[in-house]
């Protein structure tokens, strides 16, 4: 069952503590946003991932298991 | 109501059909006031009464929606009865929300609905209340839009002692703002927040006003569905074409003789829209299909386009909620996009920084193209905002803006190459794309008196 | 035995107390500073944001854990009467009440924040933002309490490790406010003229209060251990 990684814009707070955990798939636009590559996580990113999502200040960031995309 | 409602009562002549059937929502709308309940019934007749199911059983109402393959008129066109499924298949009671706040500036077919026609809606609202199992209605209409406030109101007071009429049906004013009406910044006005887009999920569907199964609709949808389910879904389908079937309000500004809302089938070519408003005034520089947050369509393809979205389609636009703007040979391009690029900015609501810093960027950056002050490659930041800025907020506003801008800067090529060497054009001050003033607290669109 | 020891001189809880006391005010410091860096956003590579961030959770943490010690200590400490009830009910012992009940009130507020942040993720952000603001308001309250219940309060130690921290407690909260936070400007306004007003009363208390003569009577110190070896000149040797 694969993961992903998705921003919840309205509570992200451009803090950045994201994409120094995560530089793989997660970097800062100009106005230090994160950007967020959205594929499917490999298993060896998971926990950075994880640890990523509970650095985030606001719980922004979400690891989610695959969805149903509507 | 003024000159152009006698307009709003004939049918546009197609060429393609002989079509009697037309019009459909619009048959008896009054030049003044709202149709009153008698006047309804004796127009359209009696409510179909509600069908005695088993609990388990699906409402009758939802197979024949889907069968008339009515498509939502807000925007987006999700399947009416795939929405109305979900909500009736939710835990919990579920509540109707009719969408009529219409913060798109330059739509005006809500408000007329609203104004005008109101018991088509609350019809309409009546039986998808039944169908998915609500006991409540509440129908959201702008804070701009009095007359129709007080339409609706009027109306909900005389149709409580119809049988069928659900436990509450009350009216809920929301601000003007363009983002206002998305739908779940409208559940969250209803939840007593402001009227700003939540992140999902939850959908609405699934957890909307009170945490209960949230129907939204737009008013015009509803009005559908009060016709279909008098007529069925085969007749439904006899007008517009096999992909998008039925009819639809279309909200028609720009250089024409009658601008205002017409009902067309879909499919009908845009050419006879515009002859059914008297023709055009003035030479058409390029159409714009579904409001600020559509796509334009230059002048030189204007006479083969045909109004439904999988005729559009091709060239990059839809209907949206169902808004064509014409732009004259009068104005600038660059700079109405300017002006409405700006506008787009301003109605961010803030909550998602590459939003709030993305439209802005964007919008100064058509600034200065239109002044002719922009630095080198300024076609190319506009790409890079764009990619930057496209599905990374909680909701579609900043996706819209991207969408506008972008098509216009490859409509009107040589207008924004022309003015990034040589600045303003002497037509840079026309101002014909509507936007709303703002007078006190309500904004109202500038055009409004041309229906009103 | 704790007679004999009581009468012979300050007791090892005493020392600990003090010093468990002294040393969760310094990190409760650092922390705030680290705080205001962290919502700042200041950072560079070697110092990356997520690495700030840890280490104003952690140092927060670690005060609270002297903190306790801070408590359990004095409890032990049988020269005073202090119950571990007057940790978490302020005012109600009978050793330098107000001045004790302050540290209570301190350790309340902080421990709102402490279990608040620890629960951070089933309440709302804006819920759990307003009660971190607490500690702005904890710290001065400890510091208070540390200089009104300290029987060595005279010692130059202590008064130049309370000068260091409330330079420190000021200069973030100035960097705080620079930054435009609170939104609110009668906010802002008050944050700053509750941290200059706050200095002044020290200025002016101090001379008068815990560094004047007969402290340990004037603040509540039950009569029976007034006159006692380690409550008034014994500056020199301790802490």
């Amino acid at each position: 069952m694969s993961q992903r990684l998705r921003v919840n814009a309205i509570a992200c707070e451009a803090h950045g503590m994201c994409a120094e955990l995560l530089p793989e798939r997660i970097t800062l636009d100009e106005w230090g946003y994160p950007i967020i590559d959205e594929e499917p996580l490999s298993p060896e990113l998971v926990d950075h991932a994880r640890r990523a999502a509970q650095a985030c200040p606001t719980f922004a960031l979400l690891l989610e298991r695959e969805r149903n995309r509507a | 109501m003024g000159e152009s409602s006698s307009l709003m009562t004939e049918a546009p002549t197609l060429e393609t059909h002989a079509a009697p059937a037309l019009p459909r929502l619009l048959t008896g709308i009054p030049a003044r006031g709202a149709m009153d309940l008698e006047s309804h019934m004796a127009v359209h007749g009696p409510l179909p009464p509600a069908h005695k199911r088993g609990r388990r059983a699906e409402s009758p109402l939802i197979g024949r929606i889907e069968r008339a393959r009515l498509g939502g008129r807000g925007g987006a066109g999700f399947p009416t009865a795939t929405k109305l499924r979900a909500v009736a298949d939710a835990r919990g009671r579920a509540i109707v929300v009719v969408n009529a706040a219409e913060g798109e500036p330059a739509s005006l077919k809500d408000r007329t609905l609203c104004q005008s026609l109101p018991h088509l809606v609350l019809d309409g609202a009546q039986l998808a209340a039944q169908a998915v199992g609500a006991a409540e209605v509440i129908v959201c209409v702008c804070e701009s839009a009095s007359a129709s406030i007080h339409s609706v109101t009027a109306a909900i007071a005389e149709r409580r002692r119809l049988p069928g009429a659900p436990a509450r049906m009350h009216v809920s004013v929301v601000p003007s703002h363009y983002v206002a009406g998305q739908e779940s910044a409208l559940v969250n006005h209803l939840n007593g927040g402001p009227a700003k887009p939540t992140f999902t999920p939850p959908m609405p569907f699934e957890q909307g006003v009170s945490r209960r199964p949230t129907l939204v609709n737009n008013s015009e949808t509803l009005a559908h569905v009060a016709l279909i389910a008098r007529h069925g879904s085969e007749w439904f389908r006899q007008l517009g074409t096999p992909a998008q079937p039925g009819s639809a309000l279309i909200t028609l500004s720009g250089p024409v003789a009658h601008p205002g809302v017409y009902e067309i089938e879909h499919g009908a070519s845009l050419s006879s829209l515009i002859d059914a408003a008297g023709g055009s005034s003035a030479g058409v520089r390029g159409a714009l299909f579904g409001g600020y947050a559509g796509a334009w369509i230059g002048g030189d393809l204007l006479p083969g386009v045909a109004l439904s979205n999988e005729h559009l389609a091709p060239h990059g636009a839809s209907l949206g909620a169902g808004v064509v703007l014409l732009l004259s040979e009068d104005a600038c391009p660059v700079a109405e996009t300017a002006r409405v690029a700006r506008w787009l900015a301003s109605q961010s609501t803030g909550q998602c920084g590459p939003c709030l810093n993305g439209l802005d960027a964007l919008a100064g950056t058509v600034e200065e193209i239109a002044a002719g002050t922009a630095r080198a490659q300024a076609d190319q930041r506009i790409a890079r905002l764009a990619s930057l800025v496209q599905r990374r907020g909680a909701c579609g506003h900043p996706d819209g803006a991207v969408n506008f801008i972008l098509s216009a800067v490859e409509t009107f090529a040589g207008d924004f190459a022309d003015h990034a060497r040589h600045g303003p054009c002497e037509a840079c001050g026309s101002e014909e794309l509507p936007l709303p003033i703002r007078m006190r607290d309500a904004a109202v669109t500038r055009e409004l008196a041309w229906t009103a | 035995m704790n007679v004999l020891l009581a009468s012979a001189g300050p007791s090892a809880y005493w020392y600990l107390t003090r010093s468990t006391g002294a040393v969760a005010l310094l990190l409760l410091t650092f922390s705030i500073a680290l705080g205001v860096i962290d919502v700042r956003r200041l950072s560079t590579p070697r110092w990356p944001r997520f690495l700030v961030d840890s280490l104003h959770r952690n140092v927060s943490l670690l005060a609270m854990v002297f903190l306790v010690l801070h408590i359990l200590t004095a409890v032990l400490d049988s020269f005073a009467p202090i119950s571990l009830l007057d940790a978490v009910i302020p005012f109600g012992g009978s050793y330098r009440p107000f001045w004790l009940g302050l540290g209570a009130v301190s350790f309340d507020l902080l421990l709102a924040v402490t279990i608040t942040s620890l629960l951070r993720q089933r309440m709302g952000f804006a819920t759990w933002r307003a009660v971190h603001w607490l500690t702005y308001a904890s710290w001065p309250i400890a510091l208070l309490h540390g200089l009104g219940t300290g029987s060595d309060v005279k010692s130059t130690w202590l008064l130049a490790l309370s000068i260091l921290c409330i330079a420190v407690v000021i200069a973030a909260v100035l960097a705080r406010v620079i930054d435009g936070w609170p939104g609110n400007l009668r906010l802002r306004s008050a944050a700053l003229g509750g941290a200059a007003a706050f200095s002044l009363f020290l200025v002016l208390w101090l001379p008068g209060g815990p560094l004047g003569s007969e402290w340990a009577r004037r603040s509540g110190t039950p009569t029976s251990l007034l006159g006692h070896s380690h409550s008034t000149s014994t500056s020199k040797g301790t802490h």
